[in-house]
């Protein structure tokens, strides 16, 4: 493996027009002089690298990134809790409010049924007294017609009396008119 | 010297920077390994200055959370949840190749990722992790990934066939996928940007700059396609990581 390989490191390096040397030269890749030393220190400072990452660096990050996102997700925790408290409240407060309203509209009704009762019990009163009073004004008014009646009966027979006594120039007793005229 | 810095193979030599031996082994310090540890130091400072842990996240911050978010999304998506697990050797797979290849697109570094064997232990890590997690925690069931459910009795030995050369095949194109994407990419920007000093070189500081157009106007549009490149192989190898990880912890489909 490692023979073919120098062999076409041989052909390879023949290839660049380079130094005067350059067909002594090993293509450089497969000089297989510098394997064990490149194998050596790679592996080294691979090793090294994976230790400091694994132990230390790596570590430091995961645990940076979990910390922030468990933070992320506790604050966007508390913050829906917050929400659906300040939810309950606004209900709260809604209920409050649509109580509140109901019993202001009880008030005003009970107001407005007391009033309204007030005011018939007031009405009935004045309207029984009023149709007292218009009951004693027609009987008085009744008694009166009737007293004016009586009155144009005599009054007519006077007139009449009068009447006759200026024509014949003889005065006929009231009855007697009273009789006549009826 | 200008030939020499024209060379487009030259930016992949690897440099010994200090000398070190263990047994028959040459494990010396070289241009890679600094960049190697470069690559690590300036994850590291990266993570360290970003990681403030603050509940609002500032720029640098979020940038760290968005790739680790990234990752561990792609891993979710793929592996499922179970896969999270490996998530911190996908994350630092995914890291390590994107520094990388970020940091060797800045002029004159040295890309770790454009050397063959670099890609493949990465690969071949990826493969070992699918084959040993694989056979420990489903044991023999495991091996129903290659026996796939759902198809026809008549054509399943030949699908099961497929099935076992497309997974040994797996670190192969995993590694080499990275490896030649990162190469192609610089040996073209320096092509093009050596065209640039050729025609100079030929024609006069007039001339060459006027026939340096064309080469000039290539490299501006191929670096940031090689930024893009630099990005989506990193992604890729993820990627892949994850899809491979999730056939070790499903292996039934």
């Amino acid at each position: 493996m490692i023979n073919a390989m120098t062999l076409m490191g041989l052909k390879l390096a023949a290839a660049p027009a380079g130094g005067e040397n350059a067909a002594e030269k090993v293509f450089p890749p497969f000089n297989p002089d510098y394997f064990a030393t490149q194998v050596f220190w790679l592996l080294l400072t691979f090793g090294i690298l994976y230790f400091l990452l694994s132990r230390i660096f790596l570590p430091r990050i995961g645990q940076t990134i979990e910390e922030r996102s468990s933070r992320i997700a506790d604050d966007l925790d508390a913050a829906s809790r917050m929400q659906k408290e300040a939810e309950e409240a606004e209900k709260s407060y809604e209920r409050a409010l649509a109580d509140a309203k109901a019993k202001a509209h009880n008030v005003a009704e009970t107001t407005r049924q007391s009033v309204d009762a007030e005011i018939k019990v007031e009405m009935d009163a004045a309207d029984a007294e009023a149709s007292k009073a218009a009951e004693a004004a027609e009987t008085r008014i009744r008694g009166v017609r009737a007293k004016a009646l009586a009155n144009i009966e005599s009054v007519a027979s006077e007139a009449a009396q009068a009447t006759i006594e200026a024509l014949t120039g003889k005065k006929p007793t009231l009855a007697t008119v009273k009789k006549a005229l009826n | 010297m200008i030939a020499a810095g024209l060379d487009p193979i030259g930016q992949f030599e690897i440099k010994k920077l200090a000398e070190l031996k263990i047994g028959n082994f040459d494990i010396s310090f070289t241009n890679s390994s600094l960049m190697m540890v470069i690559c690590v130091a300036t994850v590291s400072l990266w993570l360290l200055l970003s990681t403030k842990k603050s509940l609002i996240p500032g720029r640098a911050q979020s940038i760290a959370e968005v790739s680790y978010e990234f990752i561990a999304d792609m891993l979710r998506s793929s592996a499922g949840k179970d896969g999270m697990k490996f998530f911190p050797f996908v994350f630092t797979l995914f890291i390590f190749i994107l520094f990388a290849n970020m940091l060797g697109m800045v002029p004159f570094f040295f890309t770790t990722t454009s050397h063959i064997v670099v890609t493949a232990v990465l690969a071949l890590m990826v493969f070992a992790i699918v084959i040993v997690y694989g056979v420990w925690k489903n044991g023999l069931s495991f091996l129903k990934l290659f026996w796939p459910a759902g198809v026809p009795i008549a054509i399943k030995p030949f699908v099961c066939l497929l099935e076992i050369i497309s997974f040994i095949s797996r670190p192969l194109s995993h590694s080499v996928r990275l490896w030649a994407n990162m190469m192609a990419g610089h040996i073209m920007l320096k092509v093009f940007a050596g065209f640039c000093i050729m025609l100079v070189g030929a024609f006069g500081v007039v001339g060459g700059s006027l026939a340096g157009i064309l080469p000039f106007l290539m490299t501006f549009a191929l670096t940031p396609l090689e930024f893009l490149v630099s990005f989506v192989q990193a992604y890729v190898f993820a990627l892949l990581t994850c899809i491979y990880l999730s056939d070790a912890l499903h292996p039934g489909h």
